[in-house]
């Protein structure tokens, strides 16, 4: 019954979310009545960050902009998630939402996200200072605020152990640096990868990574194409390192924070993850010496390389009644000023093209990853599709049969692409 | 003269059946009175349980709500679609097994470490110390297990550094992410997290049991093991068959658990009807095939309820 319950529960939310509707999206001031205008600003930006950090902005917003107030709705992820997940259907959504790239396509489809195109043309607005846009047929319905990127790390005492000199740049690189890793024996591996069906993001953040760094996608004209060369390409390559016994046991129920352990505590040599936990690594393990690189190529590629990245998104609710207001929020956080100043407390990089956070200036580690984002471009085919998170799990479902030598790679792709176009 | 008068039977001034005196009319207040009491529970229950119960048998009964705007009736067709996905039919096989395998397991070790407790043989001192040690798994929360038994059953875990240090494997085995082995982990960790229950109820069975039944039954010549089987298990068969149902409801919805440690993987050799159902709720996004899978659990659980409630029944 707990099933039914939980579903009933949502139910319940949604009913709930519903009743409580006072028109539009919930809960905003009246200005006609001589008030303020409220802004109700749900994220879960703000338990991640120093405390006050986004209040104190909220507050310089407030007064730069007399007559609009914001009450800020903070959460974990996955409450905020379910939380506009029920705002979308009720249609009680706060005025302005926190986005993840991959919920984009269905509150879209909902209708519950408004078209951020007309209101950068009713505004005049620029967009050329936008890193990124995420569109759903050519309307612009989220700006990535800040970004998380996911360069290669790398264990500098394991490689220099293993007799490598620098951090690979290519596959052939990469792959006879783990086997060399892997060969000081012990509990030492040559790369990490989580491949968890709770949380499937490594097929983002760890596989599809280096499709990406190659050039390559996994889309066709917006739709899926998992059977292309380079798709093919790449889950040959993974299965090529983990028939080779390259990769950290347990890698298929294992998390992002597992992953991040492994490599904390010395016993994985490479890794890709997201810059936001270089300070978390420092903290556990002092003594470790790690480099961040770009993700390894194909061999021979020369283009700019994709670095996959995760996004603080931000989106304005079709219910709102005060949605040019809200864009003045979503302004105001995007401007070189502010953006550099969020992009710097959340040690991500900014999504305003001209911004350049502060620790850029003061760490290497960084001033390395920034150098690599402005070379390469961030890459996530994921933002925008429907169910993303589902894609991926479908994805990681196959991918595990196919490591687990129950079917080739050739059956995978032609399985997972007739799982994904069924979302499309 | 005299007149003289014949005795006989006296007659009612109304011939016909005696009517029953009718009970005084209770006043109002007193008739009501009882519906008062019962009625904030009443409320309740309508509030945070029929009312959602209703609104998911709806939705199942309609195309994707939440999602859409205006859900059209769908009739039969989400459990058409349910009944033939060969992941719900996996699902129903996973958790008959992990459900069945827990219940037949909670049931020999808690009736051993309720015997055990209850043993004349050792001292209270003892029996405090093994009550306390033993009812541990109980007092943790599902999280703080899952996150216990990763740890515990991770390849470079204490678990494979005692086998390895024993000389009992040459190599890391992948618990929980080998797709042989993971359902048999996660079915073991809540054995070990579920038996306290039985212990706990079959302790306190066993202490209510008579003396004079064990010593009757020794007179006539009885082994411990006749004892144990002629007496000990028929007096305690009511708690048992209780404990067992209760167990195989709770059990067959346990989520916390394989969410937190597999997540229904590898593969899909953990998914269970509940994890089945709450990836098509919030990773699918298909709220109605979710709650027409919702359906189909709280009917099972029903008709477990159900014969629950007439054992019980019976036995009043």
């Amino acid at each position: 019954m707990s099933a039914l319950l939980c579903a009933a529960t949502t139910v319940m939310l949604v009913a709930a979310c519903g009743g409580g509707s006072s028109g539009g999206a919930a809960g905003t001031g009246d200005a006609a009545a001589g008030g303020d205008v409220t802004l109700e600003f749900s994220q879960w930006w703000e338990p991640e960050l120093p405390a006050n950090a986004l209040r104190g902005m909220m507050d310089e917003f407030e007064a730069a902009n007399p007559g609009i107030k914001v009450k800020l709705l903070s959460g974990p992820y996955a409450s905020t998630k379910e939380q506009s997940v029920a705002g979308a259907a009720a249609g009680t959504m706060a005025d302005v939402v926190g986005l993840d790239g991959a919920w984009v396509s269905d509150f879209v489809k909902q209708g519950a996200i408004t078209d951020l195109s007309k209101l950068m043309k009713d505004s005049a607005y620029d967009e050329s200072q936008l890193a990124a846009q995420i569109k759903i047929n050519n309307a612009t319905y989220m700006i990535p605020v800040v970004n998380f990127v996911y360069p290669l790390f790398t264990n500098d005492d394991l490689l220099t152990k293993a007799g490598v000199s620098a951090p690979p740049s290519n596959r052939t690189e990469f792959l006879d640096a783990a086997k060399k890793i892997t060969a000081l024996g012990g509990d030492t591996k040559g790369w990490v990868v989580p491949l968890s069906l709770e949380a499937p993001n490594g097929i983002q953040n760890d596989v599809m990574a280096w499709n990406w760094a190659s050039g390559g996608t996994m889309l066709k004209d917006g739709k899926p194409d998992l059977t292309n060369a380079d798709v093919k390409e790449t889950v040959e390559f993974v299965k090529g390192m983990w028939d080779a016994k390259l990769v950290a046991p347990g890698a298929l129920t294992m998390k992002e924070q597992d992953k991040v352990e492994e490599f904390t505590n010395g016993r994985v040599g490479m890794m890709i993850d997201s810059l936001a936990h270089v300070t978390l690594i420092r903290e556990n393990n002092p003594n470790l010496k790690f480099s961040i690189s770009a993700i390894p190529a194909k061999d021979g590629y020369s283009g700019k390389r994709g670095i996959p990245y995760a996004s603080w998104g931000i989106g304005i609710s079709e219910n709102s009644k005060h949605k040019a207001e809200a864009f003045k929020l979503v302004s105001f956080l995007m401007n070189e000023k502010n953006n550099s100043k969020l992009a710097s407390v959340a040690n991500a990089f900014p999504g305003n093209t001209t911004a350049v956070p502060d620790f850029v200036q003061n760490d290497d580690l960084f001033k390395a990853a920034f150098d690599i984002y402005k070379a390469g471009y961030p890459a996530n085919e994921f933002t925008g599709l429907p169910v993303a998170e589902e894609l991926m799990r479908s994805f990681d479902e196959e991918l595990q049969k196919t490591l687990n030598g129950d079917q080739t790679v050739d059956e995978m792709l032609t399985n997972a692409q007739a799982g994904w176009t069924k979302n499309f | 003269m005299s007149t003289s008068v014949k005795a006989g039977p006296r007659q009612s001034p109304r011939p016909g059946p005696t009517r029953p005196i009718a009970p005084p009319r209770k006043p109002w207040r007193r008739r009501v009175e009882p519906y008062v009491y019962v009625f904030p529970t009443v409320l309740l229950m309508v509030v945070l349980m029929l009312v959602p119960i209703v609104m998911v048998i709806r939705y199942s009964l309609y195309d994707n709500v939440i999602m859409k705007k205006e859900p059209v009736l769908a009739g039969i067709a989400n459990y058409t679609e349910i009944l033939t996905d060969p992941d719900f039919w996996n699902a129903v096989k996973n958790t008959a097994f992990f459900t069945g395998t827990s219940v037949v397991a909670h049931l020999v070790l808690g009736m051993a470490f309720a015997m055990m407790l209850n043993t004349p043989l050792l001292g209270h001192v003892t029996k405090a110390i093994f009550r306390v040690l033993f009812i541990l798994p109980w007092l943790f929360t599902v999280a703080i297990i899952a996150v216990l038994w990763r740890l515990l059953l991770n390849p470079n875990g204490v678990l494979n550094y005692l086998l390895q240090t024993g000389g009992l494997t040459d190599s890391k085995v992948e618990w929980l992410a080998d797709p042989n082995l993971a359902l048999y982990a996660v079915t073991f960790i809540n054995i070990w997290s579920g038996y306290p229950f039985y212990m706990m109820s079959l302790l306190a069975g066993l202490q209510g049991i008579p003396r004079d039944l064990y010593e009757a039954a020794t007179v006539d010549g009885a082994s411990y093991w006749q004892r144990w089987w002629n007496v000990t298990v028929p007096q305690l068969r009511p708690i048992i068959v209780s404990i067992a149902m209760l167990d195989v409801i709770f059990t067959t919805q346990q989520f916390a658990l394989i969410w937190m440690t597999t997540g229904g993987g590898p593969i899909n050799v953990t998914e269970m009807l509940s994890t089945f159902t709450y990836k098509l709720a919030f990773n699918r996004y298909q709220f109605s095939l979710a709650s027409a899978s919702a359906v189909i659990i709280f009917v099972f659980s029903m008709v477990l309820a159900f014969f629950y409630v007439r054992y019980q029944k019976a036995r009043d």
